[in-house]
């Protein structure tokens, strides 16, 4: 357990080099100031193989597990927040087709993701804040061999850009509960789809994120995917690996922060010594460094755990939690070791910073994943 | 529990001020956000209202009213939002330099126009090799008989492009003692060889122009020296203490702000079934925020009150700026969480803030440096 394979290494050293030879300062600068996915890039990593890592070969993918994906992830978010965390986003939502879809509806959609043809998009929640998917007012509706699906998704990562959505939807109307709530997909290209950005966001510019609306969207019955009424369970599931993922760049950028902070250290003198000689400095990296490798340890834990065939909540939630807030700790303190310099946009840790507080806030901040910890550390109470 | 004693007049001043500053300047503070500059226009509006400098004696043009104005001043601009309108640098921090040790001409020359908001200020200390540790400077003033000629850059300058004046500290390069070499000068805009570089791009602030100044061979006259020539560093260190405390109140305010907009939006928010504030996580943390602002609430204006009746306050300042400015950023993180994806999107006032106080752990001396003192002053 507490060593990677020789074939683990080799794919994260594969990342390291990969975002090394091909991701730039310069060009994260422009692309989270203007808005811009960083295309090329998706591209290749999607040909050499980075993009679907833990999809099956028959739909495009490495075959490899969840903790592969993760290093990946880590290792492309460590060279750069941003451009790391846009290519985290593009197959977003992917995994709950691959766990829930029909043979057919995965033949034809997954292999386009892995091969970077299109972005991919999950359609959750109505509310503002995110989440609340029990309470959702979208529906859809049958209508002989058709689905008509009609409401508005907030927060939609890739909306507007994606080949296809995964739309949570009310099934059965009337029915209050989460038994009434399906999962569909959704071709983005389908009539009656409109997408309005949210506009500039705290971090995550290299991604769109819109509210989309469905307006009379009729898709054929067999773009069910998985069971009628098990929507809120499969999404469940679906946010299990999901937040893995988030767990992998949140640590990522952790790493990336601390780095830039030890460049920086060992670089800049005030009172006639280096930063990296005051014990204060020095007991800020022992504390970083310390939540970096406990928040790695629960992150790879429950990658691994997943890939032996025990996908546990629990874990999950903790590795999640943690590696977000220490992606948070270590990028306050890096913009602080970097004083005045820490706060301009050219030193990169600020970004590293939002960054850290967008994955944070993405897929449950800690409450939420304090209340799936306790939940499954005390049980049912009598 | 009132530790400063404001008077009905002081409360219809402040009355005066936000009803003022709602109608007359709150309306543009999206497009400075975007513009990434204040006009000159807005500083000259809170000249003419009487809300600047309102310290200067009248002998120069000011109102010569008491410390409490200023604390209201800055309150209630940073709690309308108007990062970008840093009038409490100008009136409470560089304005008090001359106030304090300008020459009598000095005064006469420029003081009405620092009330009036036709001269703003700044003040150049920091350089890109000296920040925390300020006596590292190497911009020079040597002197050449009846001028002073300044070389050297200063960096991260509140208010450095709009500034009409600038109170820069540099070396005199005959003077082998790192702290009695420093001296103050003031430099007017227009002056040949002083130039401004490009506006920094800051996570935050957006509205506040933050620039790098250039000094070449750059001629002033000897009257420009400010206060004693080699007593810089002192100068320095004295009004860095009113600049911190100017630095705590700015965040102290901001905290009780957000702590109001959070408990509003878990109010009003309902979340599977029930509103957010009712949540016993919730509750708790927001009254974790509540205590801890409270408690800043009672040292800053306590740490206020003492440095009105001019007793020493140099440890309480630093505990407060310290204590306050660390604890506003847990505060604005703990209050994103609250707003779930919406705390992630600009449109969400809240992440405006999240990014604009990520600084003031920095600024006006870094919470390290705060430390430092505080330490000191305990005996170590």
């Amino acid at each position: 357990m507490f060593e990677l394979t020789k074939s683990q290494k080799q794919i994260q050293k594969a990342a390291k080099g990969f975002a090394k030879g091909e991701f730039d300062k310069e060009l994260a600068y422009e692309f989270e100031k203007s808005g811009t996915f960083p295309k090329k890039i998706w591209k290749q990593a999607a040909e050499l193989g980075f993009v679907g890592i833990h999809f099956p070969e028959k739909y495009s993918g490495g075959d490899m597990g969840m903790l592969e994906a993760v290093l990946v992830l880590e290792e492309f978010c460590r060279k750069d927040a941003s451009i790391g965390s846009a290519l985290a986003m593009a197959p977003f939502a992917s995994e709950s087709l691959l766990a829930f879809g029909s043979e057919e509806l995965k033949e034809k959609f997954l292999p386009p993701v892995a091969e970077g043809e299109i972005m991919s998009a999950g359609a959750f929640s109505d509310s503002q804040r995110g989440g609340n998917y029990t309470s959702i007012q979208t529906t859809a509706l049958k209508d002989k061999d058709q689905w008509v699906i009609n409401g508005t998704k907030t927060n939609v990562i890739n909306g507007g850009q994606a080949g296809f959505y995964i739309v949570l939807c009310r099934t059965k109307p009337g029915d209050e509960g989460d038994k009434g709530i399906s999962m569909l997909i959704v071709e983005g290209d389908r009539p009656g789809i409109s997408a309005e950005t949210v506009g500039k966001k705290l971090g995550g510019n290299m991604f769109p994120t819109a509210q989309v609306t469905f307006e009379n969207v009729t898709i054929p019955a067999a773009n069910l995917v998985g069971k009628e009424g098990a929507g809120i369970a499969q999404l469940n599931t679906f946010l299990l690996e999901s937040r893995l993922l988030s767990a992998a760049q949140a640590l990522g950028i952790a790493r990336g922060a601390l780095d830039r902070a030890m460049d920086y250290i060992k670089e800049r003198a005030q009172f006639q010594r280096k930063l990296a000689a005051f014990q204060v400095t020095q007991h800020k990296i022992a504390d970083m460094a310390t939540k970096i490798e406990l928040a790695e340890l629960v992150t790879y834990k429950a990658a691994w755990e997943r890939d032996q065939g025990r996908m546990n909540a629990k874990l999950t939630s903790m590795a999640k939690m943690t590696a977000a807030r220490t992606a948070m700790e270590v990028g306050a303190q890096a913009i602080q070791l970097y004083g005045g310099y820490g706060y301009m946009t050219e030193y990169e840790v600020e970004r590293y910073y939002r960054e850290a507080k967008t994955v944070e806030l993405h897929l449950g901040a800690r409450d939420v994943h304090k209340d799936i910890i306790a939940g499954a550390v005390i049980g049912r109470i009598k | 529990m009132n530790i400063l004693n404001y008077t009905e007049a002081h409360n219809e001043f402040r009355r005066e001020l936000t009803g003022f500053l709602e109608k007359e300047l709150v309306p543009d503070r999206e497009q400075w956000e975007k513009d990434h500059i204040v006009p000159k226009s807005a500083w000259k509006k809170m000249g003419a209202a009487g809300y600047l400098c309102t310290n200067v004696p009248e002998a120069y043009g000011g109102p010569g009213l008491d410390f409490l104005y200023s604390v209201i001043v800055a309150e209630e601009v940073s709690s309308a939002g108007l990062s970008g309108l840093v009038t409490g640098l100008h009136s409470d921090i560089v304005v008090p330099y001359i106030v304090s040790f300008g020459s009598e001409e000095q005064k006469q020359k420029f003081l009405p126009g620092c009330v009036s908001g036709d001269i703003i200020t700044a003040v150049a200390m920091t350089e890109p090799g000296a920040g925390s540790d300020v006596a590292a400077m190497e911009m020079t003033a040597e002197h050449d008989g009846a001028e002073i000629v300044l070389n050297g850059s200063k960096t991260f300058i509140s208010n450095g492009i709009n500034c009409d004046l600038v109170i820069v500290a540099a070396k005199d390069p005959k003077v082998e003692d790192r702290h009695s070499a420093v001296s103050l000068y003031i430099v007017e805009n227009g002056t040949p060889g002083f130039t401004r570089g490009r506006q920094l791009e800051k996570m935050g602030l957006h509205a506040q122009d933050t620039a790098e100044l250039f000094f070449s061979n750059c001629r002033i006259p000897k009257a420009n020296i400010l206060g004693e020539k080699g007593a810089g560093f002192l100068m320095l260190m004295q009004k860095l203490q009113q600049e911190r405390l100017v630095s705590a109140f700015m965040t102290v305010v901001c905290a009780e702000k957000i702590l109001e907009q959070t408990i509003q939006y878990c109010n009003t928010t309902m979340v599977d079934g029930k509103p957010l504030g009712k949540y016993q996580q919730v509750k708790f943390t927001l009254a974790e925020m509540a205590t801890e602002t409270r408690l800043n609430r009672a040292l800053l204006d306590a740490t206020i009150k003492g440095h009105m009746e001019g007793r020493d306050v140099i440890c309480d300042t630093m505990m407060s700026k310290y204590a306050s400015s660390e604890s506003l950023n847990v505060m604005v993180d703990r209050a994103l969480d609250m707003f779930g994806e919406y705390g992630g999107l600009e449109a969400n006032p809240l992440v405006k803030v999240f990014r604009d106080v990520r600084v003031i752990t920095i600024f006006a001396g870094t919470t390290e440096i705060m430390k430092t003192i505080i330490a000191k002053s305990i005996g170590l």
